[in-house]
């Protein structure tokens, strides 16, 4: 019996706790709490009130070494395909065309030896791990604090970063056409043997098998030792601010703040939408996870 | 005809805002901000979804019991929605002016518990019968408490009319019956002239305070409520008894349970805090339980009495949904527990006390 009368005791306090403390936050609901540096020292301060980030509106500021979207500079890459080498996941798509001669320098002075056909990273795929900027030996390659991509289209999330016109690929393929005849027939000229074993001799990566470019591939691969003898720059976590070359790449320093962000999304959209008919047969070859098979268009 | 005039309209701008306040409030409970997108605030939000929910297909599932499944919401709503017909809007609009209005509320609202069964046996859904055997249970379980706590305060105003026990609580019993302080004529206080709070039930039988929190803890289950919403449980059950119907008829199960609460609420009122009339007693000359009750039949009157009912009613509803947002969902054995163990004993208990005191009344 007595137990009976302490229940009901028990739960006439327990419940007018419990309401004492949901009133209590209806009370409190008048503050909101303010988005704080979580370095700061006064971060576990303010703990009563709204906490909900309302998130399109304001959003938590994002570390500045924080991986999230890729961003490759085009005019600072060297296409040394190291980074589409190092990815775990392999996202990104490079297709090298080599260059007859140099034909600029990046910003850091390294000279450009080959140009990009395709370069293209599937952020769908992406497993942020950010290994391909820490390979990247000019730095082009970043991770920026853009976080807010969703698309309807999954398809849209691979981003293009190449910037050569159909034409000018076309171009580019039959000059070193040209070139790689010229200087077969050089060799030619000079000793017959040498012609028939060279490709034979020198097997090329695996990884990125280009039917197209499956000639100059052995000279790439040398290009790629001369890079890498070079004294390269360190990585650091932190992305530097890049000189830019080109005023529609001022994206990614819109990535800043959020405000930017939100239009900056849209803005990317033009440059990937561009190659898009290019890629969309690939899809269906790259479920078999070659990547080489790909440009076979 | 207050019914069609006043409460349909009413309920429908009821239940749009306080769904709207529902998640208000759960939000704050839960330093959320709630709904903010549509309109001021989000006071829109509610609309948005209404509209929504009206585009949406009528689904009848292949195996369902087609006929009753379709009147299923109807019959749910209509019980409900029956039961504010004897609820008096005003001191000079009564309502349905039946003698045994009391009695007929507390059996239409157990109707209701009828639509419901019909929902989910013929939803053919294994949810669906699990919820409406669930609300069989509870509402055998809990009719008991609330028609005993009911019956104490019909016992203390001696009718069952609610119009009557409207009157009783406030300056207009003058004439017709002597409300004393705390109901006790030995005190030899007359409060029937000072009106105000001290002429409301709770305080007129202090008792029925006791009575007040049974009838306010069974209004709960019977609407189906948390922490007494076993009949929809979403984390068990999907959405219960409601879960195999979308579109109109859902929002027409969803309009009978913001219905029901608003019932209980206006019932609560009535019986138990004054019904529509003013808190303010008068106090010598300054006579405010004259000037915010008004005249029965005057402007004044249907206005104030109107806006104190509906008022406290909403209070009600307030309430409730904190409560909502406060407990966690009971379990069946506990609600057999509580129902039968502690609310009915407690409830006859204070049934005889009510007895007892109406004699120390006259």
């Amino acid at each position: 019996m007595t137990a009976y009368f302490k229940n009901i005791g028990n739960s006439i306090s327990t419940l007018w706790t419990g309401l004492k403390l949901t009133l209590g936050h209806i009370a409190k609901a008048t503050h909101t709490v303010q988005n704080k540096d979580i370095t700061s020292d006064n971060y576990f301060d303010d703990q009563d009130g709204i906490m909900t980030v309302a998130y399109p509106h304001e959003s938590i500021p994002v570390p500045d070494n924080g991986r999230y979207r890729l961003h490759n500079e085009i005019d600072d890459c060297i296409v040394c395909d190291k980074c589409a080498k190092i990815c775990p996941v392999d996202c990104i798509d490079i297709e090298p065309i080599k260059a007859v001669n140099t034909f600029g320098k990046t910003s850091d002075g390294t000279p450009k030896r080959i140009y990009a056909a395709k370069f293209d990273i599937n952020m769908a795929q992406c497993c942020f791990c950010g290994l391909c900027t820490t390979v990247c030996p000019t730095e082009c390659l970043t991770m920026t604090k853009a976080y807010d991509f969703s698309e309807y289209d999954v398809a849209d999330h691979t981003y293009s970063f190449a910037t050569m016109t159909p034409l000018e690929i076309l171009t580019k393929k039959q000059e070193l056409e040209e070139h790689e005849k010229n200087k077969a027939a050089a060799k030619t000229a000079s000793s017959g043997v040498s012609k028939a074993a060279r490709p034979v001799a020198k097997p090329r990566p695996v990884s990125k098998p280009k039917l197209n470019t499956s000639e100059n591939k052995e000279p790439q691969a040398g290009k790629n030792e001369e890079v890498e003898n070079k004294p390269k720059p360190k990585f650091k976590p932190k992305m530097k601010p890049k000189i830019k070359t080109s005023g529609e790449k001022a994206e990614k320093e819109g990535n800043e703040n959020k405000k930017n962000q939100a239009e900056d999304t849209p803005k990317a959209k033009p440059v990937m939408k561009r190659p898009k008919p290019v890629m969309r047969p690939k899809k269906k070859s790259s479920d078999n996870d070659e990547k080489g098979d790909g440009s076979a268009d | 005809m207050s019914t069609i005039l006043f409460f349909l309209p009413f309920l429908l701008l009821f239940a749009v805002l306080a769904i709207y306040a529902e998640r208000k409030v759960s939000a704050f409970i839960q330093d959320r901000y709630g709904p903010m997108e549509v309109g001021y605030y989000g006071i829109l939000q509610t609309v948005a979804d209404l509209v929504k929910l009206l585009q949406k297909e009528d689904i009848v599932p292949t195996k369902a019991d087609r006929k009753l499944f379709l009147i299923a919401p109807i019959l749910v709503f209509t019980f409900v929605f029956a039961g504010f017909a004897v609820v008096p809007v005003t001191s000079g609009w009564e309502g349905a002016p039946i003698q045994t209005g009391v009695f007929f509320l507390l059996a239409i609202v157990s109707l209701d518990t009828i639509g419901i069964i019909m929902a989910g046996w013929a939803s053919n859904n294994k949810y669906s019968l699990f919820g409406a055997m669930r609300s069989a249970a509870q509402i055998i379980s809990y009719e008991v408490p609330l028609t005993l706590s009911v019956l104490s305060v019909v016992m203390i105003s001696q009718t069952l009319d609610l119009q009557q026990i409207s009157i009783q609580q406030g300056v207009h019993a003058v004439g017709q019956e002597t409300n004393y302080l705390f109901g006790i004529k030995a005190l030899g206080i007359d409060v029937t002239e000072i009106g105000g709070f001290l002429t409301w039930n709770v305080f007129r039988v202090p008792i029925l305070f006791i009575t007040w929190i049974i009838f306010f803890i069974t209004s709960l289950a019977e609407s189906n409520r948390a922490p007494f919403d076993l009949p929809e449980a979403e984390s068990e059950l999907v959405a219960g008894f409601q879960t195999e119907y979308s579109g109109f008829r859902w929002s027409l199960l969803m309009l009978a349970e913001y219905g029901m609460m608003l019932l209980v609420s206006f019932l609560g009122v009535i019986l138990f805090l004054g019904s529509w009339n003013s808190p303010l007693p008068n106090i010598g000359s300054v006579r405010l339980a004259d000037w915010t009750t008004g005249e029965i039949g005057t402007l004044s009157g249907h206005l104030w009495s109107a806006f104190w009912l509906i008022a406290k009613a909403l209070l009600m509803v307030l309430i409730q949904i904190w409560v909502r947002w406060t407990y966690p969902r009971i379990r069946i054995d506990q609600l057999m527990s509580v129902g039968w163990k502690y609310l009915t004993p407690i409830a006859l208990f204070v049934l005889l006390i009510a007895a007892v005191w109406r004699l120390f009344m006259i």
